[in-house]
């Protein structure tokens, strides 16, 4: 068990996310940053699809209540155990008693706390990813404890993190799609899209990501119609909005692009202000 | 069946979205899950995920896929669908109280549309809807069939505590909210059927396809029908249609 002694800003527990219930209005959910999930799973020697915990900018305080390994990966809030501080993308043996913290958010947004066999919380519709009105808590809750698997002896890896896990923080060019409704742009607008830098606003979170700048819009609302993670859509107000990893499963503004796999993980990790661009990958 | 002129589009790395003529009628509806339910049936037990939407269908494979090779498999599968082929749908009747606090707009609809609210009660539960998609929230049916005499725009701004099971009008539509959520539709009345459970595999019995006819009951139903649901011994009362 680990207990949360606190929990901070925004803190949940997510897989790879609920497949298969799509068509009942059941947003898939997962990870934001699955790059760096798995990656903290692959260091453990867990399965990919082991949940893990997710932290926004703001780390929890937790107790850990019996043995196991830890792997932080995502972004480095400056985590510590029993106050020496530690580093990310490493492995680390935790005693009975141990607490776990963490301080100044160094880079990224999003952090991953991957333990040995994965956290257990409830399963529902095959995952354990934690959304509102599907599981009984949209996010952990100070004073609860936390079930994790009991400790076995697995194989961790000294795996040596790629240079370009690094760039993931670091670079701001988004891969996009045209999305459906792309070819009703103008030229212009799609000049203005693809070359435009654009910033990420307050209203940032795990359902989507709006962006600062207007853009000229007179396109009109479809007939309510499919979107998916990383769907970009375009409001009639002239608003760019992402959508993200809770994302809805339909919706009816014009789908002007769409962000490939790779793209939504890094923009995962960006934050109020960041800038980024999009790039066009379509052949 | 009618056959209809499809646009394939490829959409991000791993999806391919169909497209169909942009209205909204039943033919289409029915076509669009009749392709879903072969699409089903060939890629049976694969890592393959169908969703659709009143014109569209979209396929979500798990790996990367080549689009133009998909896209042609997909088209094979459609123009071999027979023009005999037919599809079982279920009628549900679903209970609603008209005359229940709180959240209550009938007062506002009666004065707002000129129509006496016994016959915006009436005109809403004479209809059968039929269920397009299941989206926004999770067990949120999207249903057409409203009498243009009761269309009404939503609220200027949406309140932030609809309760479960309320029964909105919001533009051209009609629907239930499946759970307690932040909503703008003007609201006339309360289901005490649960639309969406978690603890089932199928978690909404209700389908796209499907229809439905609200059933007028009393308060005293309501609190009767809400404690059946409560205790799972509530069975909702289906007629099977057939297309």
């Amino acid at each position: 068990m680990i207990e949360i002694v606190k929990s901070g800003l925004y803190t949940t527990i997510q897989d790879l996310g609920r497949f298969g219930y799509e068509n009942y209005g059941v947003p898939i959910s997962g990870s934001m940053d699955q790059l760096s999930s798995i990656l903290s799973n692959k260091l453990l020697g867990n399965n990919d699809n082991d949940a893990v915990m997710e932290i926004t900018m703001t780390g929890p305080v937790l107790k850990f209540l019996e043995e196991t390994k830890i792997c932080i990966t995502g972004a480095d809030i400056s985590p510590s155990i029993n106050d020496n501080s530690i580093d990310v993308n490493r492995v680390y043996q935790m005693n009975q008693g141990d607490v776990l913290k963490f301080g100044k958010l160094k880079y990224g947004l999003r952090s991953y706390i991957g333990v040995s066999g994965g956290f257990l919380s409830e399963k529902i519709m095959n995952s354990r990813s934690m959304h509102s009105n599907i599981t009984k808590s949209n996010r952990i809750i100070r004073g609860e404890s936390l079930k994790i698997k009991k400790s076995v002896k697995t194989k961790t890896k000294r795996t040596k993190i790629n240079v370009n896990y690094l760039k993931h923080f670091k670079n701001n060019t988004i891969e996009v799609f045209k999305g459906p409704e792309f070819n009703k742009l103008t030229i212009k607008q799609k000049q203005v899209l693809l070359k435009k830098k654009f910033t990420i606003s307050n209203n940032n979170n795990r359902m989507a990501y709006q962006l600062n700048e207007s853009f000229d819009n007179q396109l009109d609302s479809i007939i309510t119609s499919l979107v998916m993670q990383g769907t970009v859509q375009l409001t009639p107000s002239g608003k760019i909005i992402i959508l993200m990893r809770d994302s809805q499963t339909c919706g009816g503004y014009p789908r002007i692009l769409q962000l490939s796999k790779k793209s939504i993980n890094k923009l995962s990790q960006k934050h109020m202000d960041n800038n980024i661009k999009f790039e066009l990958i379509d052949p | 069946m009618k056959s209809y002129n499809l646009k394939y589009k490829r959409f991000g790395e791993s999806s391919v979205l169909v497209e169909w003529p942009s209205k909204i009628n039943e033919s289409i509806l029915e076509n669009i899950l009749l392709f879903k339910s072969e699409i089903e049936k060939k890629y049976l037990n694969k890592n393959i995920y169908l969703k659709n939407s009143y014109n569209s269908l979209l396929i979500t494979y798990r790996e990367i896929i080549n689009s133009k090779a998909k896209i042609s498999e997909l088209n094979n599968i459609y123009i071999k669908i027979g023009s005999k082929q037919k599809q079982v749908f279920n009628k549900w009747e679903i209970p609603v109280c008209y005359d229940i606090d709180p959240g209550h707009d009938l007062a506002y609809l009666e004065k707002s549309l000129s129509i006496k609210k016994e016959e915006i009660i009436s005109l809403h539960n004479s209809k059968d809807y039929r269920v397009y998609n299941i989206g926004f929230l999770p067990g949120f049916l999207y249903l057409g069939g409203l009498d243009k005499k009761i269309h009404h725009p939503r609220k200027a701004k949406p309140i932030l505590n609809v309760p479960k099971g309320a029964i909105g009008i919001g533009g051209s539509q009609t629907g239930i909210y499946p759970n307690n959520s932040p909503g703008g539709w003007y609201i006339i009345g309360n289901s005490p059927i649960n639309l969406f459970n978690i603890n089932k595999t199928s978690p909404c019995f209700i389908k796209p396809g499907d229809k439905i006819k609200f059933n007028p009951i009393s308060l005293k139903e309501h609190e009767l029908i809400k404690i059946q649901v409560e205790s799972n011994i509530y069975k909702p009362i289906k007629t099977r249609i057939n297309d």
